[in-house]
């Protein structure tokens, strides 16, 4: 057993670190850093997106047949760790991450060659259709509906929390195409384009004041049944191959890490008046630190379970779960460390193109709106009370 | 990296998994507990011969040069049977110090006795006052024409009863007064003025406490050359931590297959306990901390042998840590198991006391989150 890297892996680690220097420039570095939601508005992420395509690792976890860079488990989590601790933006993971692996995984020829590359490139912006506003843990009763009609579809509904539905260019969905005996049969899953007429994106604004998440309407919406992946009817498959990418990326605590020293460095820093010098703000930090060097040894013992081939099993959900959970406790730290600058609401977005001199020093700008939208993240991918449900089939078998 | 087990250590896990499976029943363990030695010299005579008391010990000395991993995977296993054998006393924490302090002869003397079982050892340093902080002692050692006088009290010495030799740490005072530095006295059981008052250790084994009256040393019980040996006291502390947050992942994992088990086949209301949502959410969480537990532990383990600063941060997160899991999977076990959780007749409460034991020894959650805290930041990962 060894924690530390070898003279190879050291080497990718140095090539990472100097790609990351010569690409990412300051201002996507202060866009990230300031941006309180999920993930990065496209003209960051799309960016860094491109930059990553040029070099050739833009989608890591794909095929080296499809543009993926074949990289080892522990080249992956290198890249990932480098990536958090350097603050690079997110990149489109709904195409990068979801869409892409389940058109390599199901999708037809036509597909592979028309999607991936501009997956890759960045010219297409994907977003996600599952949800829907009576489908949120129990997805597979939703009612969204596509109707044959030809060489087409018409689909007809709603779809809900869809993240960047604003931006994306094309949308991967869930629809029912008919009606099983258990309402997991008869759904397809489905790849439209957001410019088809039919389709409208009502904006909803979260509790941290920003607007990344929408609802999206579905009225005599014509589509190609081309544009469907796999078998008709058998798209909740394809969609749960998806969600284990969605949970289970394997790789987070360096994004935890990277958010944990924020905090931390707030806390050390005058601009507190050193919140750190109360024993229960320092002990807390401590226990955050500790329960991210848990979930970093958990990823490094699944890591090390594939590179050696073997399935890491359920592992995915306690990964979600408790990313999810100590993501949480970062930020409830976080609002306790700024204390009164808590109570500043800066309503104009995006933080990093403000025109006004904000309330509070710029550093905490994001403390606050990250709590509050950070409360998703124990619902979206599978709430916490379905992960704790698939953990107790899954590992236990009750 | 590569946290994947080596062939050797795949091997040590399996037989000291059959090991216990095979030698450590139910029946055993309240033998055990009613027996005034609190173990077996027949099970610590198997562990001779099975190499594991000389696994970590150099191969100078009739070691197998094995490394904090390969306790753990031993450890682990004895959680499994809540083993009592004097293992840290003698051989993480006593033989650990004798290795490090140590000169070649006491080394010579004392380490190959350790490794074919003939020599059992303590660490007595803990004292009432100092409570968990390491360099807070006041037993002294004052030099003599003859050697050394030893005054002072130390409590929860692990299975100092049943020690050959107890490893005492005082304050070294020399002719010129208190010199500013700690050292180790290798005392003998049989000495003059040492008073041993034994107690049945709570989770198994025994434990004592030692009174110092004027104990008289001869000159060659200080182990090494009289430096300070603090820092060497907590390194082998935090080894010893680890080990024990190894022991207490295997603790965890009974409890949890066996609550499993239970919940599976007691009914209520006409069927399983484990057919509620409430108690399935209940075993996730118990499953997550258990696995938790199970990753502190190993990277305790894997920096062992780091710098100091690293080594103590990962030795105090994992006791805080696994000290917090091992509370709720021990008191969810009995709250889970309902009334019969809470008699003599079932193990549960058993394990359940191995593992408040653990959470106390060396200081509990609480003290090492703080300590882990006082030691400053680090923003390295792995």
């Amino acid at each position: 057993m060894d924690l530390t890297f070898n003279a190879e892996e050291r080497a990718f680690q140095s090539e990472v670190r100097s790609f990351i220097a010569k690409n990412l420039t300051e201002e996507m570095k202060r866009a990230t850093a300031l941006t309180p939601s999920v993930f990065s508005d496209p003209d960051i992420g799309m960016a860094w997106q491109r930059a990553l395509h040029r070099q050739g690792w833009g989608a890591p976890g794909w095929p080296v047949e499809y543009g993926g860079p074949d990289w080892a488990p522990a080249q992956r989590w290198i890249f990932e760790t480098e990536s958090a601790r350097a603050g690079v933006p997110n990149v489109n993971v709904m195409g990068v991450k979801m869409v892409g692996p389940v058109i390599i995984g199901f999708g037809s020829p036509e597909q592979k060659n028309f999607y991936l590359p501009r997956i890759l490139s960045g010219e297409d912006y994907w977003c996600q259709g599952y949800s829907e506003p009576g489908s949120g843990s129990d997805l597979s009763s939703l009612k969204t509906r596509a109707v044959r009609d030809g060489d087409d579809y018409i689909i007809n509904g709603t779809k809900i929390w869809t993240t960047h539905a604003h931006h994306a260019n094309r949308m991967f969905a869930l629809v029912r195409t008919s009606d099983g005996p258990r309402q997991q049969d008869g759904i397809s899953f489905i790849l439209i384009d957001m410019k088809t007429p039919g389709i409208t994106t009502r904006p909803i604004l979260t509790i941290g004041g920003d607007h990344e998440v929408n609802q999206v309407f579905f009225d005599d919406v014509h589509v190609p049944v081309a544009n469907r992946v796999g078998d008709e009817d058998k798209g909740w498959t394809y969609g749960k191959y998806l969600l284990e990418f969605e949970r289970g990326s394997g790789i987070a605590s360096a994004k935890l890490r990277e958010g944990l020293k924020v905090i931390a460095d707030l806390a050390e820093s005058d601009l507190t008046g050193r919140a750190i010098d109360s024993p229960d703000i320092a002990t807390r930090i401590s226990e955050v630190e500790v329960d991210i060097d848990a979930l970093e040894m958990t990823e490094l013992r699944v890591l090390s379970a594939l590179q050696t081939g073997q399935n890491p099993g359920a592992v995915s959900s306690i990964l979600k779960l408790r990313n999810s959970e100590i993501r949480q406790a970062v930020t409830r730290l976080g609002v306790d460390v700024i204390g009164h600058d808590a109570l500043a609401v800066e309503p104009m977005r995006p933080l990093y193109k403000l025109n006004h001199e904000p309330a509070t020093p710029e550093e905490m700008l994001t403390v606050v709106p990250e709590y509050l939208n950070g409360r998703a993240y124990t619902i979206f991918g599978g709430t916490s009370e379905i992960q704790r449900d698939i953990i107790a089939k899954m590992m236990l078998g009750i | 990296m590569d946290l994947n087990l080596s062939d050797e250590q795949r091997l040590l896990r399996e037989s000291a998994e059959r090991f216990v499976a095979g030698s450590y029943d139910a029946d055993h363990r309240r033998r055990m507990a009613n027996d005034p030695l609190g173990f077996s010299p027949a099970v610590w005579k198997q562990f001779a011969e099975l190499g594991w008391l000389a696994l970590p010990l150099p191969e100078e000395f009739g070691g197998l040069g094995g490394g904090a991993v390969e306790i753990g995977i031993l450890m682990e296993a004895f959680g499994r049977g809540l083993v009592s054998e004097p293992y840290v006393a003698t051989v993480v924490l006593g033989a650990a110090l004798i290795d490090r302090c140590g000169t070649n002869e006491q080394k010579q003397a004392s380490l190959p006795k350790v490794a074919d079982g003939s020599l059992k050892l303590a660490f007595a340093h803990s004292e009432r006052a100092a409570r968990f902080d390491l360099a807070k002692i006041t037993t002294s050692a004052n030099k003599t024409a003859q050697g050394w006088r030893l005054a002072g009290s130390k409590i929860a010495v692990l299975d100092g009863h049943a020690a050959d030799e107890i490893i005492v740490s005082a304050h070294i005072h020399d002719h010129r007064g208190p010199s500013g530095r700690i050292g180790l006295f290798l005392v003998q059981a049989t000495t003059p003025g040492l008073g041993i008052s034994d107690y049945p250790r709570l989770g198994g084994g025994r434990a004592c406490n030692i009174e110092l009256c004027d104990t008289h040393l001869p000159e060659d019980a200080l182990l090494g050359d009289g430096s300070d040996v603090l820092p060497t006291i907590e390194w082998a502390v935090d080894r010893a931590m680890a080990a024990l947050g190894a022991e207490a992942v295997g603790i965890m994992q009974t409890l949890l297959e066996t609550t499993l088990e239970y919940t599976k086949i007691r009914k209520q209301f006409g069927r399983p306990l484990s057919a509620n949502q409430v108690i399935r959410h209940r075993l996730a969480d118990m499953a997550m901390q258990v696995d938790e537990s199970r990753s502190m532990a190993l990277r305790a383990a894997l920096k062992a042998d780091t710098p100091p600063v690293e080594r103590a941060r990962a030795a105090s997160g994992a006791k805080a840590k696994i000290g917090k899991c091992a509370r709720f999977v021990g008191e969810q076990s009995i709250q889970l198991h309902g009334g019969m959780g809470v008699t003599e007749e079932l193990e549960v409460g058993a394990y359940f006391k191995r593992l408040v034991a653990f959470d106390t020894l060396f200081g509990g959650s609480a003290h090492h989150y703080a300590r882990h805290a006082g030691l400053g930041r680090t923003t390295a990962s792995a």
